[in-house]
């Protein structure tokens, strides 16, 4: 730690920029495979089932006692999902556009991970803000990155060259490009509340005033639907919709290619469940205790981080839990919802906040 | 006539606001989840450790099986192989030089049987049609093999998958009355 001080500000900028990137790469991706592990185990137990249970790795034999219970657990699941992915054929059908049929996937997951970049997901460790870019116009830049995600299901839908990718790739423009008005609306009056659009403002003023959730709860709910929405999640998943569409806009995609829409999919959610935790949950304040403050310690720094994560999971369990609660909507009704419903409800949650505001 | 008439009266006002459907639909799905995580309530059987009871009567896979002295039951009739509906068993007779049977009151055994298990459909005529009883479908449900030829079944692997049946003991009565005849008077049993 000495030795860094005598590095010009600039070096200790980008040295600590990109370590910050590379370890939340790290966790987002590590976050995305268990993220699917979860799914399958919380979707097998709603159902009655036991889930994957069987994936033991050769060293399982040297755990004492766990061993047995990870493996029940399905703990190794994801390394095999992994390998298999790499193992696949990649297949491109001859009648595909090409060039963007290569593109679609890396479109897809390139925003998707982009949003994470100014979520303060901790306070400080050391002297370090656990943020990777500390933007003024944090939540301008996330509704920019969000809005591009849907680019690459329409490509995938229009370079797949047939009948139900394209379909699905038609079904989300209409349904991401409406909803992500009610999502931007609905996040307008925590800025007349805040007065600011920068992420770590919001969080610091959750903590000193009280979690938005209770203040703006008509924006949470509008913003939690329109969430589910924005990442293809059931009641919402009308462009993947597998039981009419056969798998939607990745119908014609396999191995990584197929690995990175899925991968697109949960970075989703896991940006989604991290927006909301920062809007409206305290992001890593912890109301009540020692954690709601900025330390300089290492530890509470640490626990910051533990409980921004621990929120975020919470989420993520809500957006798989209602996935087996909901039939999927008719594509008039969702259009229905977004437009006549929660536009004008967003839009009056905006008034009632100015009005409040300026009284 | 018995009618029920369903009421399909509009929906209320908190009725369309989806709410009442996503509060069920939340309560059935914690329910299911608690009851699979901590009671154990899950359906499903973890096959190759676990696995159903077989009822009786079950057509499984098609075995030869031996008498209970351990002898080979088929006398080479060439029943089955004529009525098998699939073509899937073959038999070799053991010709005119070839090996006597292996029991008494037979004049024959097969030199070899084969059933191929990847054609056989399991109908259960062979059982039907053998005046034997040399043949049984047997509680093998789950056959997998490598490659096709080792899903042919030959005449050992059958006998040996067969066991021994000592069901019904068809000719040893029938031997049992031969032998009274020798003396004279017949002494009935």
């Amino acid at each position: 730690m000495e030795s860094l001080q005598y590095l010009s500000p600039t070096t200790q900028f980008v040295l600590f920029s990109a370590l910050k990137i590379l370890v939340v790469f790290g966790v987002v991706m590590t976050g995305v495979a268990y993220a699917v592990l979860v799914e399958r185990k919380v979707s097998a137990w709603i159902q009655d089932r036991v889930g994957p249970n069987r994936t033991s790795p050769f060293f399982v034999d040297y755990i004492p006692v766990i061993g047995p219970f990870l493996v029940r657990l399905g703990i190794f699941q994801p390394m095999a999902d992994g390998l298999k992915f790499m193992l696949k054929e990649d297949f491109t059908p001859s009648y595909v556009r090409k060039i963007y049929f290569w593109l679609a996937p890396a479109i897809t997951v390139v925003p998707a991970l982009m949003t994470v970049a100014v979520i303060p997901f901790g306070s400080t460790l050391g002297s370090e803000k656990m943020v990777i870019a500390d933007l003024n116009v944090g939540i301008l830049y996330t509704f920019g990155i969000v809005s591009l995600g849907v680019y690459g299901i329409v490509l995938a839908g229009y370079a797949s060259n047939s009948k139900y990718p394209f379909l699905g790739g038609i079904r989300s423009s209409a349904q991401m490009i409406s909803y992500e008005i009610a999502m931007g609306l609905s996040v307008v009056p925590i800025f007349l509340l805040t007065e600011s659009l920068n992420l770590g403002d919001i969080v610091k003023y959750q903590a000193d005033h009280g979690w938005m959730i209770l203040k703006q709860p008509v924006a949470f709910v509008i913003f939690l639907i329109a969430a589910f929405a924005e990442t293809n999640r059931l009641p919402f998943d009308l462009p993947e919709s597998e039981t009419e569409l056969v798998g939607g806009y990745h119908t014609e995609y396999s191995s990584m290619k197929f690995a990175l829409f899925f991968l697109g999919e949960y970075a989703n959610m896991i940006a989604s469940s991290a927006m909301m935790v920062t809007l409206f949950c305290g992001g890593w304040t912890l109301p009540g205790t020692l954690l709601s403050t900025p330390s300089s310690s290492l530890l509470v720094g640490l626990l910051h981080i533990g409980v921004f994560l621990s929120k975020m999971a919470v989420f993520m369990i809500v957006f798989i839990w209602v996935r087996w609660m909901l039939p999927r909507f008719r594509y008039d009704q969702l259009m229905d919802i977004g437009w006549r419903r929660f536009i004008p409800v967003a839009l009056a949650n905006i008034l009632l906040t100015a009005v409040v505001v300026a009284l | 006539m018995s009618t029920k008439v369903v009421d399909r009266s509009p929906l209320t006002f908190y009725e369309r606001t989806y709410l009442p459907a996503i509060l069920g639909g939340l309560k059935v799905t914690a329910k299911h989840f608690a009851d699979t995580v901590f009671k154990g309530k899950s359906v499903t059987m973890q096959y190759p450790e676990e696995r159903w009871v077989v009822p009786e009567g079950y057509r499984g896979a098609p075995y030869l099986v031996k008498d209970q002295e351990g002898a080979t039951k088929c006398v080479s009739c060439q029943l089955c192989e004529f009525v098998c509906p699939p073509k899937a068993i073959r038999i070799t007779p053991p010709g005119a030089e070839g090996q006597p049977a292996d029991r008494h009151n037979a004049e024959k055994m097969p030199k070899e049987f084969e059933i191929n298990m990847l054609r056989c459909i399991f109908c259960g005529m062979c059982q039907e049609v053998c005046p034997e009883e040399a043949i049984f479908l047997q509680k093998d449900y789950s056959l997998t093999g490598e490659s096709r030829s080792e899903m042919v079944f030959n005449k050992e692997k059958l006998l040996k998958l067969g066991g021994t049946h000592a069901g019904i003991q068809k000719w040893k009565h029938k031997l049992e009355e031969a032998e009274t005849q020798e003396t004279f008077p017949v002494q009935t049993r």
